[in-house]
């Protein structure tokens, strides 16, 4: 347990790795659901979300439209704040630091430091250690991964490919970063600095992953995600919860899929429960292929 | 010795990892059948309002009622809200013990604080580290409920009635397994 934190607010000491990285723990388990309206955060919070995700565009319209996407309107988030008790997630773009310093001000829960938005750096992300909120970023691979952890992220999520509804990359990067750790947990002692070189990683946390034989933080899956069976499928791979994003708004009947993703999440190893949560959801969002995106339409790529 | 988790959301890893380090049996609870063979329960911390709507739909509601009547139950944060009679709002609520609960009452994650508390029954041996997220407040105590731990400032922030123990605190984010040690012998008393 490391307890430097960020001052005390007179109950005891406030930001340290051990609160940010256990509110993180506190959501596992469960489905985090983007929402663009106080209303979709109603219906998100009755469907049994943990978190909630406030934005002003969910991914699938972010790649209609185009142009810049920037942090959404703090008092868009506010209102979103004010409408549920569970934790407000919101979003600022790669390396924008002064988007993270307005939604601490505005006391989001977690900030989510995300390539759907535009990056603001190609070179550095935020350093995350910098703040009393915790922070979620994505990660493809292992080395990815770790290095956010090093910035201070306190939670990661595999990217998988935001707004597409189609969970292959979803599936690519969970595999990828836990099969790197299952390679790890092989290894001999030395062989570990050149492991950690080529993936880019800092040392200690390669160390500390080794002996946890998992990440040192929450890992969810992201991207991609829009029916029960995928969230289960994400699941039984091994992550710890699933991030929802247009699958649920993108839908034709938001309230009953969320439940029902929800319900799958919890069970996710019984597939009779499966089968019945998934009955007569209605209408799935309409997918893209990831195969059919160009390179410069693909967002994991983005994050250094 | 056999205890059962609730395992619908939440940190529940964290307390089997804790109970099978003290070498007692752990299992996971997520159906009403599973509560079947088990001496004691923790309810973990997670999202209330997530777990009360997955007790609800999953049939789990009376059985856990029932099984609480019987054996010990121990809920940290999340637990403690879904353990108490009343909580001010509405939600899915087991209802046991015979307390007043209000949720997120030390503010939001920027607030999230660890402080050193001394508990009672864990006297003697140094104060307990305890951490809080989004936590819960003990409101009151009514009846036979009785507040076991304090803040500095005097809030109350755990509680014990009969073979029910109630904590706004994460003892399984820490090293620390003394709170474990003291269900498990509520346990042993059955």
């Amino acid at each position: 347990m490391n307890e430097n934190g960020q001052g005390s607010n007179g109950r005891g000491e406030v930001g340290s790795v051990t609160v940010k990285r256990g509110l993180a723990q506190m959501l596992k388990g469960g489905v985090i659901m983007d929402v663009v309206t106080p209303e979709h955060a109603r219906i998100a919070e009755e469907a049994g979300a943990v978190a909630v995700m406030a934005l002003e565009r969910v991914p699938a319209d972010i790649r209609v439209s185009g142009g810049v996407a920037r942090m959404s309107d703090p008092g868009l988030i506010r209102e979103i704040m004010a409408t549920v008790s569970i934790p407000v997630m919101a979003k600022v773009r790669i390396g924008h630091f002064v988007e993270a310093q307005i939604l601490e001000a505005i006391g989001v829960d977690f900030i989510d430091e995300s390539e759907v938005l535009t990056p603001a750096d190609e070179a550095y992300h935020i350093n995350k250690h910098d703040f009393k909120i915790p922070f979620v970023c994505g990660c493809r691979n292992l080395g990815e991964a770790l290095r956010r952890i090093g910035e201070g992220a306190a939670m990661m999520r595999t990217k998988g490919e935001a707004g597409t509804g189609d969970v292959v990359e979803a599936v690519r990067h969970a595999r990828s970063v836990l099969g790197e750790i299952r390679r790890l947990q092989n290894m001999p002692d030395e062989e570990l600095m050149t492991f950690a070189k080529e993936l880019g990683a800092p040392y200690e946390l390669v160390k500390e992953t080794r002996a946890l034989g998992r990440l040192p933080v929450v890992n969810f899956a992201a991207g991609g995600i829009a029916t029960p069976a995928d969230a289960a499928l994400m699941m039984q791979l091994g992550v710890d919860g699933v991030f929802v994003g247009s699958g649920i708004f993108k839908s034709g009947d938001p309230a009953r899929r969320a439940k029902a993703i929800v319900e799958a999440t919890t069970h996710f190893r019984n597939a009779e429960i499966l089968a019945r949560v998934s009955e007569k959801l209605g209408e799935p969002m309409v997918g893209i292929g990831v195969h059919t995106l160009a390179p410069e339409q693909q967002l994991a790529g983005r994050g250094w | 010795m056999k205890i059962g988790v609730l395992a619908l959301q939440g940190a529940f890893i964290e307390h089997i990892n804790i109970l099978r380090r003290l070498g007692v049996e752990a299992v996971e609870v997520r159906l009403p059948e599973d509560l079947a063979g088990l001496d004691g329960l923790i309810i973990p911390g997670g999202e209330s309002t997530t777990i009360g709507k997955l007790a609800n739909t999953y049939g789990l509601t009376e059985p856990l009622r029932a099984f609480a009547a019987a054996k010990p139950v121990w809920g940290t944060c999340a637990g403690m809200i879904f353990m108490a009679k009343s909580i001010g709002r509405d939600q899915p609520l087991l209802g046991l013990m015979d307390i007043e609960v209000e949720r997120n009452a030390f503010g939001r994650q920027v607030d999230s604080f660890i402080t050193p508390i001394d508990v009672d029954g864990l006297n003697g041996s140094g104060p307990f580290p305890a951490v809080f997220i989004r936590g819960p407040r003990l409101v009151a105590a009514h009846g036979n409920a009785r507040v076991l731990a304090r803040l500095a400032d005097g809030t109350p922030v755990a509680a014990e009635e009969g073979h029910w123990l109630a904590t706004s605190f994460h003892p399984e984010l820490t090293d620390d397994t003394r709170l474990h040690e003291y269900f498990l012998k509520l346990v042993e008393r059955g």
